[in-house]
C-alpha cells in the first residue's frame, strides 16, 4: 500500500481529492465544457494563493528578513503584528501607495511591459510541481523540460527591464544578467540531464515516485548534480555569493535601478516566486519530493514537501546571510572551467551506472551500492579538476606582520602564498 | 576576437550618489565593458572652506571645526588641532590629559576601523552582517564618548591645554567590559572574512600599491603599513606619551586590499592593547591645564601630526599674535591616500574599483573640508 490516503473529499491528506470532487460535481450539473474553465481556476488557488503567496510573504519577506537579521545580530521586522508578521503586508500596502517612476528618457512601454513579463512565468512553474502523489496540476510528461524552459523567461523580462531604464547602472545589470543565464544554463541542464538517464523519466510525480520506489533519495545518488544545481540556480536566482546582476555596491540595483514603486514590488515579489519554485524543483529532484520513508503515509504529503521546500529555501537565506560576492569574470570561469567539465563527467558515470543497473539482476538495492559509489566519487573528481586548473588550497595569512620599531619597508622573509587569483 | 567583437568606451559615473563611494564622492570611470581604462576623481561636493572659516574665529572655538572633518574619527582631530595649539603657545598638558587623550584616541580609531572594516566588506558583497557585527561594537564606544562628552559623533572633548570634562563615573568599568566583546567581534570577522576563498578572491591581489609607490605617494595609515612599510606616528614622532606603551605596528604582505583589511583588524588589536595599558596607569592630577580662553599665541609656526585612524592627520597653524590664527590648514590622510586611487583601479574591473575605493577607507568630510 503505497498511500493511505482515502477517496474522500474530506480527506485532507490528498487535496487532490477535493478539487476531483468539486469537478465531478460541476460536470453533473453543467455543460461539460465548464471544468476545464474552472480545473485551471482550481489549480491556481491551490498551488499559488495556497502555497506560493503565502511562502512569498512569511518565509520569503518575512522570515527571511528575521533571520538576516539574526545573523547580523539585530532584530528584523518586530512591529507590524505580532512579532512583526504582518510586516510583508505593510510592505505591499506601501508599495502600492508610492510612485512608480518612469525616467523621461526610458522606454515607457518596455519599462512597464517588463514586470508583467517577469510575474507570468512564475505562476506556470508551479503547475508540473507534484505537491503530493496525486497532487500536481499539470502532469506534462516532459514537465522537467518545461520547468528548465519557463525558468529561463524572466531573464528576458529582467533584460527588457534593464534595456528600456535608459540607465547604464541598468544596462550592466541586463547585460550581467543574460550572461551569466546563458552560462549557468548549460551545466544547469546537463545536470538534471543526468537526472534524467538515471531515472529513466522526464516526468517530476515519476522522478518523486523513484526516489520513493528505492527508498533513497536523489541527493545521495547524485551529490554532484545537487551542488551544481544549488550553485546554477543560485547564479541565475541572482541569489546573494552571485548576486552580479543587481550587486547593490557596485552597480546600485542593476536591472532594477530605474523601478519603483509597485512595478518594483513586482520585481522584487517574483524574485523570491521563482527562489521558491527553485526550491521547489529541487524538494522535488533532490530531496525526495512528497516522500519521507514512509512519513508521508501520517503526514499529509504536501506538507512533507513545503516543509522540504522551505528547508532549501533557508539555504539561499543562509548564504546570503555570510558570502561575499564573486566578481562576473569570476563567476563565468567558473562556470565554463570549472562546473562545466564535471557536468560532463558526471554524465558519462552516470550513464554507466545506468547501463550496469540494467544489465545486471540485483534490483532496487544496487542505487546504494551506486550511492556509495557516486559521494565519493564526486568529492575526489572536484579536488582532481580543481587541482588540474591550478588551484591549490593554501593558507593565506590572516593576520599581518608585527614590527617592533617604526622605519623603512620591511622586506617579506619568504614569497607570499596563495598569489594570482 | 576583439576584430569580430567591437566594444566602445564610454563614461559611467560612480557616484556623487553611489551605496559605494561612502559620501558624496565621485568617480567618472572610463570603461571597456566590465575593465576600467581610466578613473578621474570629482571632489569638492562637501567643500565647506574650513580652512578660511578658521581664520575668523578664536583658537578654542575652532576645535569643533575638526570634529567635522572627519566625522568618524572627532576625537583623533581634535587631538591634532590641539596639539599644534599647544606646540605654538608652548603649553604642557598634564599626565592625566594626557592619558585621557589616549585612551580616547586610541577608542576612536577602534570605532573608526569598526566602520572601516565593515564598508570594506560591504563592498566585497558580504552584504551587511559584517558590518553590523562591528556597528554592535562601535555603538558601544559612542556610547562611552556620549557619556564622557556628551555627543556620540562630533564630541568636542579635547580642549587646549587637555580634555574638558573629567572622566565620568563608570567610565572605566565601561571601557573594560567592552575590551572582550571588542576582542571576540574582531575574531568573529577575521573568521567570517579572512580564510573566505570568496573574499580573498576579490581582495587578494587587488589594488596592490608596491611600497615604494606607496612612499612616493605620502600614503600613510593602513594604506601604507599594507604594503609593507613599518611606519606609525605613534613611534616615530611620539606625542602625548605614546612611546610609555607597549604595541607593535601591524604591517601587510604586497600592499593588496586584503592586506589593508587585515592591518585594520590588527591595528585595533593593539589599539585594545594600548586602552588597557592606559587604564591601568591612569594618573591622578587635574585633567587640563589653565588656558586663557582668548589664547594669544606668539607669533610663528606650528605643526603637529598624530596618527589618526586613517593616517598621518597634520594640522599647520600660523599665529600673528592675533585671537585667531593667521593661517590654518589640515593635511587630510583621505585626501592623499585618495590619489593613488586611478593607479588602482585602471586595468580591473569595476567591482575591483569598489573593492579598492573601499580598502581605502575614506571619509568625504575630510577629503573636501
Amino acid at each position: 500500500m503505497d498511500n493511505l490516503a482515502t477517496d474522500h473529499w474530506y480527506d485532507f491528506r490528498d487535496l487532490a481529492n477535493l478539487s476531483r470532487v468539486i469537478l465531478e460535481g460541476i460536470d453533473k450539473v453543467a455543460p461539460y465544457e465548464l471544468a476545464y474553465i474552472v480545473a485551471p481556476i482550481i489549480g491556481f488557488v491551490a498551488a499559488f494563493v495556497i502555497f506560493v503567496l503565502p511562502s512569498q510573504l512569511f518565509v520569503g519577506v518575512y522570515g527571511e528578513r528575521r533571520i538576516i537579521g539574526r545573523i547580523q545580530s539585530r532584530r528584523g521586522p518586530n512591529r507590524v503584528g505580532p512579532f512583526g508578521l504582518l510586516q510583508p503586508v505593510a510592505d505591499a500596502l506601501k508599495l502600492l501607495q508610492k510612485e512608480a517612476l518612469t525616467p523621461k528618457v526610458a522606454d515607457r512601454t518596455l519599462m512597464w511591459a517588463a514586470p508583467v513579463f517577469f510575474v507570468a512565468p512564475a505562476v506556470l512553474l508551479f503547475a508540473v510541481i507534484p505537491f503530493g502523489p496525486r497532487m500536481v496540476f499539470a502532469d506534462v510528461p516532459a514537465g522537467l523540460i518545461f520547468f528548465i524552459a519557463v525558468s529561463g523567461l524572466p531573464v528576458l523580462a529582467a533584460f527588457i527591464a534593464g534595456w528600456s531604464s535608459n540607465n547604464k547602472y541598468s544596462l550592466y545589470g541586463a547585460m550581467r544578467i543574460v550572461a551569466m543565464s546563458v552560462s549557468y544554463e548549460v551545466p544547469l541542464v546537463l545536470m538534471l540531464l543526468c537526472v534524467v538517464v538515471f531515472t529513466n523519466t522526464m516526468s517530476l510525480p515519476g522522478i518523486v515516485w523513484f526516489q520513493k520506489d528505492v527508498d533513497l533519495w536523489l541527493i545521495f545518488m547524485q551529490p554532484l548534480a545537487f551542488v551544481v544545481y544549488f550553485i546554477a540556480v543560485s547564479a541565475e536566482l541572482n541569489r546573494t555569493p552571485t548576486d552580479i546582476a543587481e550587486a547593490e555596491s557596485e552597480i546600485v540595483a542593476g536591472y532594477l535601478t530605474e523601478y519603483s514603486g509597485m512595478k518594483w514590488g513586482l520585481f522584487y515579489g517574483m524574485d523570491i516566486g521563482y527562489a521558491l519554485a527553485a526550491s521547489a524543483f529541487a524538494a522535488t529532484i533532490f530531496l525526495g519530493g512528497w516522500s519521507m520513508w514512509g512519513l508521508e503515509q501520517w503526514v499529509p504529503p504536501w506538507v512533507i514537501f513545503i516543509a522540504k521546500t522551505h528547508l532549501f529555501y533557508m539555504v539561499f537565506i543562509w548564504t546570503r546571510g555570510t558570502l561575499p560576492r564573486l566578481r562576473i569574470d569570476q563567476l563565468m570561469g567558473f562556470a565554463w572551467k570549472f562546473l562545466l567539465p564535471l557536468a560532463v563527467v558526471n554524465l558519462f558515470l552516470v550513464s554507466l551506472e545506468r547501463l550496469w543497473w540494467s544489465e545486471s539482476d540485483l534490483g532496487g538495492g544496487i542505487v546504494f551500492v551506486i550511492a556509495a559509489i557516486n559521494v565519493p566519487v564526486s568529492a575526489v573528481a572536484v579536488y582532481l579538476w580543481a587541482r588540474f586548473l591550478g588551484y591549490k588550497p593554501e593558507r593565506v595569512p590572516t593576520r599581518p606582520r608585527l614590527a617592533r620599531e617604526a622605519g623603512g619597508y620591511v622586506p617579506l622573509e619568504e614569497p607570499v602564498i596563495g598569489g594570482g587569483k | 576576437m576583439s576584430e569580430i567583437v567591437q566594444s566602445e568606451p564610454f563614461v559611467m559615473n560612480i557616484g556623487p550618489q553611489h551605496p559605494s563611494t561612502h559620501g558624496v564622492f565621485r568617480v567618472k570611470a572610463t570603461v571597456d565593458g566590465e575593465r576600467v581604462i581610466d578613473a578621474e576623481m570629482v571632489i569638492g561636493y562637501l567643500h565647506r572652506s574650513m580652512e578660511k572659516l578658521a581664520e575668523e574665529r578664536t583658537y578654542t572655538q575652532n576645535i569643533p571645526f575638526t570634529d567635522r572633518t572627519d566625522y568618524l574619527s572627532s576625537m583623533s582631530n581634535n587631538l591634532g588641532y590641539c596639539l599644534a595649539v599647544e606646540k605654538l603657545a608652548g603649553i604642557e598638558v598634564p599626565p592625566r590629559g594626557q592619558a585621557i587623550r589616549v585612551i580616547m584616541a586610541e577608542l576612536q580609531r577602534l570605532a573608526s576601523h569598526c566602520m572601516g572594516a565593515g564598508a570594506f566588506a560591504n563592498d566585497t558583497g558580504a552584504w551587511q552582517t559584517p558590518i553590523m557585527w562591528f556597528m554592535r561594537e562601535r555603538e558601544k564606544i559612542l556610547d562611552i564618548f556620549e557619556m564622557t562628552s556628551g555627543a556620540r559623533l562630533t564630541c568636542n572633548y579635547m580642549r587646549i591645554g587637555g580634555v574638558a570634562f573629567e572622566l565620568p563615573e563608570g567610565f572605566e568599568e565601561e571601557v573594560r567590559a567592552l575590551i572582550g566583546p571588542l576582542r571576540q567581534t574582531i575574531a568573529d570577522g577575521e573568521g567570517l572574512l579572512s580564510g573566505n576563498e570568496i573574499f580573498l578572491a576579490r581582495a587578494r591581489n587587488v589594488a596592490v600599491i608596491p611600497p615604494d609607490m606607496a612612499v612616493n605617494a605620502s600614503l600613510s595609515g593602513p594604506m601604507l603599513r599594507g604594503s609593507g612599510v613599518a611606519w606609525d606616528i605613534r613611534k616615530a614622532d611620539p606625542y602625548c606619551g605614546y612611546e610609555q606603551y607597549d604595541f607593535d605596528i601591524p604591517i601587510g604582505y604586497q600592499g593588496d586590499a586584503y592586506d589593508r583589511f587585515i592591518v585594520r583588524l590588527e591595528e585595533m588589536r593593539q589599539s585594545l592593547r594600548i586602552v588597557e595599558q592606559a587604564l591601568d596607569g591612569l594618573p591622578g592630577g587635574p585633567h587640563s591645564t589653565e588656558v586663557p580662553l582668548a589664547l594669544r599665541p606668539p607669533a610663528g609656526e606650528a605643526y603637529a601630526r598624530i596618527e589618526s585612524p586613517r593616517g598621518e592627520l597634520g594640522y599647520y597653524l600660523v599665529s600673528d599674535e592675533g585671537p585667531s590664527p593667521h593661517r590654518f590648514h589640515i593635511r587630510p590622510p583621505s585626501l592623499i591616500n585618495l590619489s593613488v586611487l586611478k593607479e588602482m583601479t585602471v586595468g580591473g574591473s569595476i567591482a575591483d574599483a569598489i573593492v579598492a575605493l573601499g580598502s581605502i577607507d575614506i571619509v568625504v568630510g575630510e577629503i573636501d573640508r
